[in-house]
């Protein structure tokens, strides 16, 4: 069983020396900045918000609030990480605002048995997101996980998408690191349980020639 | 070991956490019993669509225009740090 690995993006000491100049005042080490983690804000704002104009937004106000708060980074975690948290707060904030969902918390009790439990359990095919083109794939990919609790969704895609690790999953929603792996676990096997509608194997009827 | 106590032990497990005695009970189990080899197979799979298929890339005449709203506003922050 092969180990799955966390990327971090960039290099660290660069992150911290470009850190360290954008709080002496020079704006294009922050541009910088924004440059290496423009598509990772995106991409978790949009996968919380799952609207692109929030999104847009979301981008736009989590980098001037990291701006304006350069001052309050100690630099105790990473800037990523600290950067995450603003855009995550900023996204849950819109998601709010849109819906009117009060069920939207990343800390609601979800201490129940509902989706912890595998109910598919047919193998797949080998590669089976080669059987669709790249537009079907990602059309399947978001349609599925847009249907996982935000507060799932949300631990999935920065833990398992965007690599981070559990203790700064933890620490970039306010959660405990059990609450966060009790609910990375059911938002992977749901999502398995739901993507095995599309990549199980399917059982050959007479004639059709195995390919 | 039966298949719930694998289950509360699946994310360690492929996250590649859990300490070696405990990795081989699992493994141990993962051979003969097959329900638990295909969600944790596929379990991985899964991560693994979601993790090399990333969705929503950001279009680069949407990234120009955030990148010049963003440091428009920042510029502006500078110079008047009080608004």
């Amino acid at each position: 069983m092969g180990t799955i690995q966390t990327n971090v993006t960039g290099d660290l000491s660069e992150e911290l020396q470009l850190v360290q100049a954008a709080k002496r005042g020079d704006i294009t080490a922050f541009e910088q900045l924004v440059k290496r983690y423009d598509r990772n804000v995106f991409r978790i704002a949009q996968h919380i918000t799952q609207n692109r104009e929030d999104a847009e937004d979301v981008v736009q106000d989590a980098f001037l609030k990291a701006y304006q708060n350069l001052g309050q980074f100690q630099g105790n975690s990473k800037f990523y990480t600290w950067l995450v948290r603003i855009a995550v707060n900023e996204a849950l904030m819109k998601l709010r605002k849109r819906k009117s969902d009060k069920t939207v918390s990343m800390d609601e009790d979800v201490e129940t048995e509902d989706g912890s439990v595998p109910r598919e359990i047919a193998d797949w095919s080998p590669n089976p997101e080669q059987q669709y083109k790249q537009s079907e794939l990602n059309e399947i990919l978001t349609k599925t996980i847009q249907g996982l609790p935000a507060g799932f969704r949300t631990v999935f895609v920065l833990r398992d998408v965007e690599g981070l690790s559990t203790e700064e999953t933890a620490e970039t929603l306010g959660l405990s690191i059990p609450a966060v792996k009790s609910r990375l676990l059911r938002a992977r096997l749901q999502l398995r349980d739901r993507l095995s509608r599309f990549f199980k194997k399917t059982k050959l009827k007479n004639g059709d020639k195995q390919q | 070991m039966k298949c719930t106590d694998f289950l509360s032990e699946l994310n360690d497990f492929l996250d590649g956490s859990l300490d070696p005695k405990l990795k081989a009970e699992l493994k141990e189990h993962l051979v003969w019993c097959h329900n638990c080899y295909v969600v944790c197979n596929t379990t991985e799979k899964t991560i693994e669509i979601y993790r090399e298929n990333k969705l929503y890339e950001l279009p680069d005449a949407l990234r120009t225009k955030l990148h010049q709203a963003i440091m428009s506003k920042c510029t502006k922050v500078k110079q008047n740090p009080t608004k």
